[in-house]
């Protein structure tokens, strides 16, 4: 069982939806990164998505670009974030997703750079610039190796929904709003009925994550309410990186994971 | 005309894009199998073509080049003849047309050298349609009267801050306001590049060219051309004069900007020194670094600075159907001064690529063979970048 299935299934004993955390590797830095995982992991996160620079990061918003232009400004490889991920690895057992773009995984060769993310400690992908209709070659090369996560939108129709669930494991990430990462629309009602919709077809076959926008406790709350298995928080955690300085981040974001992760627990 | 169900091109082409982006680009797909061989749209936009863009445009048999080069006959296919100055109306006519036929009360587009975004804003004036359009930031800079122009033409133009402020950046955020505003907004793409259906639909509108010059050709010579050259950025004057010409004799060359050299970081040529990846919804040839980061391009003609390219033309340099050549920054202002001084055409930086083939291909050929040249554009747009490129290395 994959480190993702695993943690949704312990989850559910204890009557918990998940939370996730988004990073960006290497912004503003290296070392910086792994302070913000450490208080990702001691807020009580439940799994961390990994963002991997892309030079044209065209489904992201002005918060998470400018941390992709940071971290490849500042030489981030694709060797670095492995020995990064090892070093993750060594202290943690959480779940690992990479949220990248297409062409990173397509130039290094899928089956080449699945093997080593898994080798190194990876759990599962994230593109969203892959789709569905492209994905033979990609799904090959993560059959028996990673989770392959896709991403579904409020205009996604059923029939498309059915064909993506089949080829998706770990977990189903609805995107919560028509734009990029990081815009603050509110809760919309759309959104809410499009989690109903989607549980309904996946018949709790795969968990449902939420993301895109979701920043504060409240958005948690509103989507968990709606149904939501698991709600995905970025852009918010890469406000506080550039806002603090780095002896207070762990803490800082440790706490403020807190109080996004509380939202997760039925009392 | 051959169209590929699936978007792909051989193993290039296809739909790699965010998800919120598949209904719209199905709607699009739908729409255009729909209108492309109606016979009242084709009315229209024929309509246009003609009354409005000035089509067809001449084909010139350059008399004077061809005797200094001292080969073969090149005609020029004068689509610098066009209203806005450039072969973009093609594209824009037909695609702004296409939107107002699905209702769509808004267009958004992206441009390079500001020839896109101008002849985008024509086409949406002319047909009542608000039109949004954006440009990377260095190059509201380089063409700034192109800025104007758009403006004066009630088109709102969004310089793009973001990456490295280009055409390649532009395209970025048009992309993004698509997925944010998806449900009202038509992004016409200038290029025949983009997830599928673009490349094809572009391709179709721009082969009105290539239509023309087999015409033309067989007018005059009776015959179809032996050569046939376009410049290429992300191809779509390119396409649209080869893409009729694929099935006859003729050999066909694009010629791509090889800026200050192939061997330097500072070229644009992604067919002759790319490799293959995925940008911009497309599978095609790349500018990338070893980790598959898109590359930052060069080239003295902002038209033709773009890490990637049409994937039809991708397809045609692997089946090696098409030949793809590069000509430097130097080359071109040589040739840009060559049709200016001998035919009293000023050609658009981007299109001297194209001559300064021509000119190299002449020499070396018959006086009884034939060589058309796409000129995709006038150059008045670039007299200044010239002149300061003058200033700089031809001392004395």
């Amino acid at each position: 069982m994959s480190r993702i299935k695993q943690k949704f299934a312990e989850l559910a004993a204890k009557k918990q939806k998940a939370l996730i955390a988004y990073m960006m590797v290497g912004h503003p830095n290296q070392n910086t990164t792994i302070t913000a995982i450490r208080g990702l992991v001691r807020g009580g996160a439940d799994i961390i998505e990994l963002g991997f620079p892309f030079s044209d990061p065209l489904a992201d918003g002005p918060i998470i670009q400018n941390a992709s232009t940071v971290s490849l400004e500042n030489g981030t490889t694709i060797n670095q974030f492995f020995s990064i991920v090892k070093k993750i690895r060594k202290e943690t057992e959480i779940p690992l997703v990479l949220m990248t773009y297409t062409n990173i995984l397509f130039h290094r060769g899928y089956a080449k750079f699945i093997s080593e993310a898994k080798n190194a400690g990876i759990d599962g992908f994230i593109l969203p610039d892959m789709s569905i209709d492209e994905s033979k070659q990609y799904l090959e090369s993560a059959k028996n190796m990673t989770d392959t996560i896709f991403l579904i939108s409020p205009n996604t129709t059923k029939k498309r929904i059915e064909k993506i669930a089949k080829s998706s494991s770990g977990f189903l990430y609805l995107v919560a709003v028509y734009g990029t990462t990081g815009v603050k629309t509110g809760v919309q009602n759309y959104t809410l009925k499009a989690i109903k919709n989607l549980k309904n077809i996946t018949k709790g076959k795969i968990p449902i994550g939420v993301g895109f926008g979701v920043s504060t406790p409240n958005d948690v709350k509103k989507y968990i309410d709606a149904g939501a298995d698991a709600v995905i928080v970025g852009s918010a955690f890469l406000k506080i990186i550039q806002s603090t300085p780095k002896n207070k981040l762990e803490s800082r974001i440790a706490s403020f994971t807190k109080s996004l992760k509380i939202k997760t627990i039925k009392k | 005309m051959k169209y590929p169900k699936d978007g792909k091109f051989g193993e290039f082409g296809g739909k790699y894009i965010p998800e919120t982006l598949v209904p719209a680009t199905e709607e699009l797909e739908k729409n255009y199998l729909k209108f492309k061989d109606d016979k009242d749209f084709k009315k229209e936009l024929d309509y246009y073509l003609k009354q409005y863009a000035g089509r067809p445009t001449p084909l010139y048999y350059a008399k004077n080049l061809s005797e200094i080069c001292g080969g073969a006959k090149i005609y020029l296919k004068r689509e610098d003849l066009l209203h806005g100055g450039a072969h973009k109306i093609n594209n824009t006519l037909g695609q702004a047309l296409l939107a107002k036929k699905m209702n769509k009360k808004r267009i958004i587009a992206e441009t390079g050298a500001g020839q896109h975004g101008v002849a985008t804003a024509m086409a949406c004036a002319v047909l009542g349609i608000k039109s949004e359009i954006y440009m990377g930031y260095k190059d509201t800079i380089r063409q700034k009267q192109n800025v104007y122009r758009m403006n004066m033409l009630g088109a709102k133009v969004h310089p793009v801050k973001s990456g490295s402020k280009t055409l390649k950046d532009a395209i970025n955020e048009a992309i993004r306001d698509w997925i944010t505003n998806v449900e009202n907004t038509y992004y016409l793409l200038g290029s025949a590049v983009g997830p599928h259906p673009y490349p094809v639909m572009v391709r179709d509108f721009q082969s009105v060219i290539g239509k023309e010059i087999k015409v033309q050709m067989k007018k005059i010579t009776n015959k179809i051309p032996d050569i046939v050259i376009a410049c290429v950025g992300g191809g779509s004057n390119a396409i649209g004069t080869f893409y009729p010409l694929v099935d006859t004799s003729a050999e066909i060359i694009g010629v791509e900007a090889a800026g200050k050299g192939l061997k330097t970081k500072y070229h644009s040529a992604t067919l002759s020194a790319g490799s293959k990846g995925v940008l911009h919804g497309m599978m095609t040839y790349l500018l990338q670094n070893d980790e598959g980061q898109i590359a930052e391009t060069h080239s003295i003609s902002a038209g033709l600075d773009y890490p990637g390219v049409g994937p039809e033309h991708s397809f045609f340099k692997d089946i090696k159907r098409i030949k793809y050549h590069s000509a430097t920054d130097a080359e071109v202002i040589d040739a840009f001064m060559m049709l200016t001084k001998t035919e009293g055409i000023i050609p658009a930086l981007e299109s001297a690529h194209a001559i300064a083939e021509a000119i190299k291909i002449a020499q070396k050929s018959k006086k009884s063979e034939s060589i058309v040249v796409t000129l995709s554009g006038r150059g008045d747009k670039d007299v200044e970048e010239v002149q300061k490129y003058l200033n700089k290395h031809v001392k004395n």
